[in-house]
């Protein structure tokens, strides 16, 4: 009957062709044998993982390659994204589903399993955009923003980075001046997530009246607000990427926002749930080095009975393994609200040269097959390049770290 | 109507990878993802319809298993039931101890309809929802694949699908309808049902406060796997082929 299951539900819940996974007679499973870590998780943690991960089966695989190959979002899945209740999962009220660190990590690993692009329009959308104005916006702000935002019918992004403002946010430009009730700003945005499909921007701006105090404030499509897609990305192609132009833009000040750190209080909690996205990646990665290595044959066996081939599998199994665990205890830690920065740095970035190191070993084990795009790992590979950069890159991370460990600080 | 009842089983996850035990004895499933059984989720997710249609008042989810079958009453919550009932046992279960239970619940609770997934796809026996039926003395509809009720009328129209095509009945409620696999397609659970559904009740009781008990009546004697699909062989011309397959195959 099982058997029969899988071969005649050829709706949701089956794996596209190119997913049927040849098994092994004695195959261990990574999660359910290597990892085994169901028992460490809630009901509703594993509940949220299977819906995503099911629904990203059904419906985002098989347009994931076509949307990397076009470099275009398939904005018609939007609602269907909405209707999971993806957006702002992590947030209380207003329609999210208030879910705890944790499960809202797994559900950020099953989207990012899909395509990094997928889980950044997520991340965007709900630890960003959402986060700062449940945060930071009056009540007026969040009840007229934050439910249209979960439900899909805005989108929103995330504008603090500039062209010479990257990993230096303090460097940054763009102005806002008082005009009545609200702001006037000026200035330009780079690098933004979201942007040329983005309904809304949370822009940050220092104030002229504030002695240049950086402030957020949002802005709504309209004019003195000008897109431009970025061209040419060989990285995140499914995700839209834009260039922001602000010309005399108004903007409603969130009045709870002041300095710096109310952006990076939204990228802190942005960056956990890319911490626990690239894992994702890195499975669909191993599983189709598995895959791969158990029926390819070289020499008149599987690939996978080789032992340079076992002995990548086990490093890749090892690095997933710690991936997960170090984002089980860092999320519990966020859950009690004890997790610190300098954790989440850490966290940010071994996740992320780990996935990207497994992306890179899985490329060169599917042999000639790994370039070509339908066999997923190197559209990983190329994404994770842009994860490695953005959301403070591996090396700014490194400094963070660094400082907290000697208590000098590298940056200046 | 005022209640429909739905019941769901825990099974081994139709995509996880099983292993028969050492001694042939069962299924090795420890550590292996389990689930709520397909059929059982059409089932839920019809019932979940009739609801959406104001055709019944509440959906009730009902379980009968060890204790974390809990995670699978806390996905039909999470689809839209109303609220659960678990029965718990750690005994190994079969199809009449099942549909006892349920007949003991139907009884005391008086749903319009008994829905349940045709059968459950460890098992494959196909056998609780007609025990039920006639434990109960209902009318039964088996391999569902179209449902309308009327409630006015008192009576459900369920179209089944057969071995010569597709039969239509209709029966008088209380009834008892399986789903088959064209039924519907479940739902996903989306995330914030799936929190909503921490706070649904569930009622927890054991067998023995239905008066019941939970018997073994069957010995499984052996459990193998299925031979290892043997390579295909050639054949020259059309005589070979009956030649081979009346007197090696011994099938014609």
């Amino acid at each position: 009957m099982r058997s029969f299951l899988l071969a005649l539900r050829t709706s949701r819940r089956c794996y596209s062709a190119a997913h049927k996974a040849i098994k092994l007679a004695q195959q261990q499973d990574l999660e359910q044998d290597i990892l085994a870590w169901e028992s460490l998780l809630a009901p509703e943690e594993t509940a949220a993982r299977d819906a995503v991960r099911a629904w990203v089966d059904a419906r985002f695989a098989p347009r994931i390659t076509e949307a990397h190959r076009r470099g275009a979002f398939p904005r018609d899945l939007i609602p269907e994204l909405a209707e999971l209740g993806v957006f702002g999962a992590s947030l209380q009220g207003y329609g999210c589903a208030g879910m705890s660190s944790v499960a809202y990590g797994l559900v950020m690993q099953e989207l990012e399993r899909g395509d990094s692009a997928l889980r950044s329009l997520c991340s965007v959308q709900g630890s960003l955009v959402m986060h700062a104005i449940h945060a930071f916006g009056s009540p007026e702000q969040r009840e007229r923003w934050l439910p249209a935002l979960a439900q899909g019918k805005l989108i929103g992004c995330f504008a603090l980075t500039e062209s010479s403002a990257g990993s230096d946010p303090a460097a940054m430009a763009a102005t806002a001046r008082r005009d009545g009730d609200a702001y006037m700003l000026e200035g330009e945005k780079a690098w933004i997530t979201n942007a040329p499909i983005a309904d809304l921007a949370v822009v940050f701006a220092k104030v002229a009246d504030e002695d240049g105090r950086v402030r957020a404030f949002v802005v709504e499509r309209g004019p003195g607000l000008e897109v431009h897609s970025v061209e040419g990305k060989l990285s995140l192609r499914a995700s839209p990427t834009g260039n922001i132009l602000l010309a005399a833009a108004r903007g409603a000040l969130l009045p709870g926002s002041g300095g710096l750190k109310s952006a990076l209080q939204c990228l802190t909690q942005a960056r956990e749930g890319i911490a626990w996205g690239v894992t994702g990646a890195a499975m669909d990665c191993f599983e189709a080095a598995l895959d791969y290595g158990a029926h390819r044959q070289v020499f008149g066996r599987p690939l996978a009975s080789r032992q340079l081939f076992q002995e990548r599998l086990a490093t890749m199994a090892q690095s997933i393994v710690t991936s997960q665990l170090m984002s089980l205890h860092f999320g519990r830690l966020k859950d009690q609200g004890r997790l610190t920065p300098v954790q989440v740095s850490l966290h940010k970035r071994h996740n992320v040269a780990a996935a990207r190191r497994v992306a890179s070993d899985a490329r060169a084990m599917l042999g000639a097959n790994g370039i070509i795009d339908t066999n997923k790992v190197m559209r990983h590979l190329m994404n994770l390049e842009s994860v490695y950069t953005y959301e403070g890159t591996d090396d700014v991370h490194a400094l963070a770290v660094g400082r907290a460990l000697t208590g000098i600080s590298a940056f200046s | 109507m005022k209640r429909v009842l739905v019941a769901v089983k825990r099974v081994v996850d139709y995509n996880a990878r099983i292993r028969v035990k050492a001694d042939k004895s069962g299924i090795d499933v420890a550590n292996v993802k389990m689930s709520m059984n397909p059929f059982c989720e059409i089932a839920l997710e019809e019932a979940v319809r009739l609801k959406e249609k104001k055709l019944t008042e509440e959906v009730v989810a009902v379980t009968i298993g060890v204790k974390a079958a809990q995670d699978q009453l806390r996905t039909a919550l999470a689809m839209g039931a109303d609220r659960g009932i678990h029965v718990l046992t750690d005994a190994e279960l079969e199809p009449l101890a099942v549909a006892r239970l349920l007949a003991a619940l139907a009884q005391r609770d008086e749903p319009a309809l008994f829905l349940l997934g045709k059968q459950a796809i460890d098992g494959d026996n196909n056998h609780t929802g007609q025990m039920l039926a006639g434990l109960l003395g209902w009318p039964q509809a088996t391999f569902a694949s179209k449902v309308e009720t009327d409630p006015v009328a008192g009576t459900a129209t369920v179209t089944r699908e057969v071995d010569g095509g597709l039969q239509t009945l209709r029966l008088r409620l209380p009834a008892v309808v399986t789903s088959d696999l064209r039924l519907n397609e479940p739902r996903y659970a989306t995330l914030p049902n799936i929190m909503k559904a921490k706070r649904k009740p569930i009622e927890q009781l054991s067998p023995e406060a239905l008066g019941m008990d939970v018997p073994k009546r069957l010995e499984i004697l052996r459990v193998e796997e299925p031979p290892k699909r043997k390579g295909g062989v050639r054949v020259a011309s059309v005589a070979e082929l009956v030649d081979r397959l009346h007197n090696e195959a011994k099938v014609l």
